[in-house]
């Protein structure tokens, strides 16, 4: 079974041979080699989530996140096709509809990676009929500003918070289409936790959930990192 | 004031925690018994509990709010939930609910504003043979009618305590049609582990325990629960694998809807499965079991626990648990708290650890790292029971029975359109025909074999055999004659699989919830071949994308109900190429419900009717 991963080698990504080192997983191993793979809830600093699937690819014909999956001698490994995109696609349309997004009055406009990610695989419309959850914003913290209509659930900020932060302000709570993001205080407001603008977890969100307040817009929108190129060009990483 | 209260939670609180070492990993234990004090979990004594089990809060929130059955705010004193099976909607589930409403002036998904009631619905609480039936603060409540609905409401009305509530309400039967090795004549407890010690008695304690695992491989058990992994295999790849410690877990979270074989199992032949587990335990080497028992079985607990003691009483639990020198093993029972992707033996794991009941990401598997990290087998109720069985009878008299690649017998649960509902132990091998024949059921139209994540046959199809080779089935046998709508059926299993869904993976969070909005639609009336092709895509994104196995069948019912009962939806395609899913009068809903006003003048369509 598991174990047969022990040793580096190379597998086929898309037909181009990808090396590996022990215990990396696809994900991790096509990134080292500067071939992206669309991804949301991935991020180098923090252990593998898999639960967004936008990294999903084919492994030897089977649909599998290769953000979680090790990488193994001789896999073939398809990521970057028609049927693989239009899936991812639907993934993206499917995180749209499911909160409130906004794009054009949005912050996070041109730096959001759901945003960039959604532009860099072509999708034209959210497709799917719109939930519009009733989702309060919360203002209560002097330096930071919570609006989880934004949220896609991907637990970077619950990771960081409780991984690197060690105050695991950030949780996930509910089940099911009533997960919601909440904040370690009795009240649910996040100006009663002890988050600070300098934890992690205020800074790694990949979209417009959790921001600063008072610096918002430095950057005009039409200049900002996606703006100036797709998600694809920059390797990925924020 | 507020240190006045906190003194009062910990009143209750510290003998609870006492009892669970004040280990976060007994948290959703802790939760349980937490909530028993108010019916809801208090403020402050998440308060409480943060501080003694030194855990920040969003923990004990993200537990509480991920299981049905545990609240954080007030729920009512009466807590009432009807099991929303196919079944109990068969023996009219939805005409004694609404009965019951109107008996206690409220409705349904909300808390009565004195306080006193709230009533709903919840996934099949395993009484299909009996129903249809309704949980009241979690205790079962069988065989419902409008009369029995009238008297509850009154007892409600009366704040009458559940212990003042007429016996029969609660009484449970297990109702048996049809007995083979495991439900035939009860082996005195222990006499399966003495077997399988007996066997190996000449040899050294390693060669007994190589001796119990050839066994099992030899008789070809597979795993009852469904997706028939060889047994043998299991335990063989735990017992080989590192650790410090190893466990066996009895996965007693029967949460298929239609299925209640386990419930069975468990009140008439426990020391059976115990046996079972306590050989598993001998092989692989393990110290500890746990039995993980649904919430909604939480009536047979202190039965079952009297049972182990009993066991431990009798020297077949503990030390020497009934065997050779230097082997111990003992037995927890961990009870959940609704929540039916906890039957996915990862996601049964995290719930055992007390978190939220999340599948883990595979490789690596349980046998390997399982609870606590530890090589884990978790096997199936009937599979232990089965492991018992070889080893008390031996490999030719299980392989008897069965087929070649299905050796041994299976239990159905049979409910729905027959006449003689209730659990049958066949032979692997038999044909849906002969089951429908036992069962008495007559002019059937489908069997849904399996539950909503099974096979959905039909007249065609009943030559097909029970067994891994055919018709595979974790024990869910749902019977619909023609009088049933296939499509309807397809519907409840659909809102089922939206209803559990964990949240954990994108597809199934929100697909699941596509898909059901979808069927709703149709079932409106407001269907379009458009919405056809949309409900074959989603099945596609859902079968490839999904993190486990609860995402991955969530489309089954659909897909077996349109290649078998394609009419039943064309029926429904209204003749346009496109509806939108946006309906104003329906989103016009909440105003309606704000003014309380239902008039024809609040309604858009009846406008337009008028301007005509």
């Amino acid at each position: 079974m598991e174990g047969s991963t022990d040793m580096g080698g190379t597998f086929t990504l898309d037909g181009a041979a990808i090396p590996f080192a022990d215990g990396q997983t696809i994900l991790q191993a096509a990134h080292a080699a500067g071939v992206y793979i669309p991804h949301l809830c991935f991020h180098p600093d923090f252990a593998p989530h898999g639960s967004c699937k936008v990294c999903t690819v084919s492994v030897n014909g089977r649909e599998t996140a290769s953000c979680t999956m090790r990488a193994a001698d001789g896999m073939v490994v398809e990521s970057d096709t028609e049927t693989i995109n239009a899936q991812r696609r639907a993934l993206v349309q499917m995180l749209f509809v499911e909160g409130n997004h906004f794009c054009p009055s949005c912050e996070k406009s041109g730096r959001c990676r759901l945003q960039a990610t959604a532009y860099d695989l072509g999708m034209v419309s959210t497709h799917y009929e719109h939930f519009f959850p009733d989702r309060p914003v919360d203002a209560s913290h002097p330096d930071l500003l919570l609006d989880v209509n934004r949220c896609i659930l991907c637990s970077l900020c619950v990771r960081a918070s409780r991984d690197v932060d060690r105050k695991s302000v950030f949780a996930l709570s509910g089940r099911g289409a009533r997960t919601r993001l909440t904040v370690n205080s009795a009240s649910g407001r996040l100006g009663d936790t002890d988050v600070t603008v300098g934890d992690r977890a205020v800074q790694v969100c990949p979209v417009g959930v959790i921001l600063r307040k008072g610096v918002g817009f430095a950057r005009p929108i039409g200049e900002r990192e996606y703006d100036v190129r797709p998600i694809s060009a920059t390797g990925g990483e924020a | 004031m507020r240190s006045a209260s906190l003194a009062s939670h910990a009143a209750y609180l510290d003998p609870i925690l006492d009892r669970f070492d004040a280990d976060p990993l007994n948290l959703l234990q802790i939760l349980r018994q937490a909530q028993e004090h108010y019916g809801y979990i208090h403020p402050d004594a998440v308060d409480y509990l943060c501080a003694r089990l030194r855990v920040p809060r969003t923990k004990i929130e993200g537990v509480a709010s991920f299981y049905a059955f545990l609240h954080l705010r007030p729920h009512g004193r009466y807590r009432i939930l009807f099991s929303d099976n196919v079944t109990d909607h068969m023996l009219g589930s939805g005409a004694l609910m609404q009965r019951l409403c109107r008996d206690l002036w409220t409705r349904p998904g909300r808390v009565s504003q004195d306080g006193l009631v709230s009533i709903g619905r919840t996934s099949c609480t395993g009484m299909c043979d009996q129903g249809p039936a309704m949980l009241v603060n979690e205790r079962a409540v069988t065989r419902l009618t409008p009369a029995r609905i009238d008297a509850i409401g009154a007892l409600v009305r009366a704040r009458a305590p559940l212990s003042d509530w007429p016996a029969e309400y609660f009484e449970v039967s297990s109702i048996i049609h049809l007995r083979g090795p495991l439900l035939g004549d009860p082996p005195a407890p222990g006499a399966a582990v003495a077997a399988a010690f007996a066997r190996g008695a000449d040899a050294v304690l390693a060669q007994a325990e190589a001796a119990a695992l050839a066994q099992v491989d030899a008789a070809g058990l597979r795993g009852r629960g469904g997706a028939g992994f060889a047994t043998a295999a299991k335990w063989k790849a735990c017992r080989d694998a590192p650790g410090d410690a190893r466990y066996v877990v009895c996965n007693a979270d029967e949460g298929e809807p239609g299925t209640f074989k386990d419930r069975v199992l468990l009140t008439e032949r426990f020391d059976l499965v115990l046996d079972g587990m306590t050989v598993c335990a001998y092989v692989v080497g393990a110290r500890q079991g746990f039995i993980y028992l649904r919430g909604e079985y939480r009536y047979l607990l202190d039965a079952l626990e009297a049972k182990l003691q009993a066991r431990r009483d009798a020297g077949l639990l503990g030390p020497h648990a009934g065997g050779p020198d230097g082997f111990e093993f003992d037995v927890r029972i961990h009870v959940g708290a609704g929540a039916y992707v906890c039957g996915e033996e990862s996601a049964l794991l995290e719930s055992l650890e007390g978190k939220r009941g999340t599948p883990r990401n595979r490789p690596p598997f349980p046998v390997t790292h399982g609870y606590r990290g530890r090589p884990t087998v978790v096997n199936n109720v009937e599979t232990f029971a089965c492991a018992a069985r070889i080893a008390l009878d031996g490999v030719d008299a299980f392989r008897a029975r069965g087929t070649e690649q299905s050796s041994g017998t299976k239990l159905l649960s049979i409910a729905g359109d027959c006449r003689r509902p209730g659990v049958y132990e066949v032979a692997f091998g038999t044909t849906i025909a002969e089951v429908l024949e036992f069962a008495g059921a007559r002019d059937t139209q489908a069997v849904q074999v399996g539950g909503p994540a099974g096979m959905c046959l039909s007249t065609l199809e009943f030559g097909r055999r029970i067994g891994f080779e055919d018709v595979p089935t974790a024990g869910a046998f749902t019977i619909f004659d023609h009088r049933r709508d296939m499509f309807e059926v397809a519907r409840n299993y659909v809102r089922f699989f939206a209803h559990e869904s964990c949240g954990f993976c994108t597809p199934c969070r929100v697909g699941t919830t596509l898909l059901r909005n979808l069927m709703d639609k149709l079932h409106q009336g407001r269907g379009s071949p458009y919405d056809f092709g949309e409900i074959q895509q989603l099945n596609g994104l859902l079968q490839s994308l999904s993190h486990c196995g609860l995402g991955h069948s969530a489309c089954n019912p659909v897909l077996d109900t349109i290649e078998r009962f394609r009419p039943a939806y064309e029926r429904r395609l209204v003749n346009r190429e496109f509806v939108p899913a946006f309906d104003l009068d329906r989103a016009l809903e909440p105003a309606r419900a704000m003014t309380g006003r239902d008039d024809a003048g609040a309604h858009l369509g009846t406008l337009d009717d008028e301007s005509d």
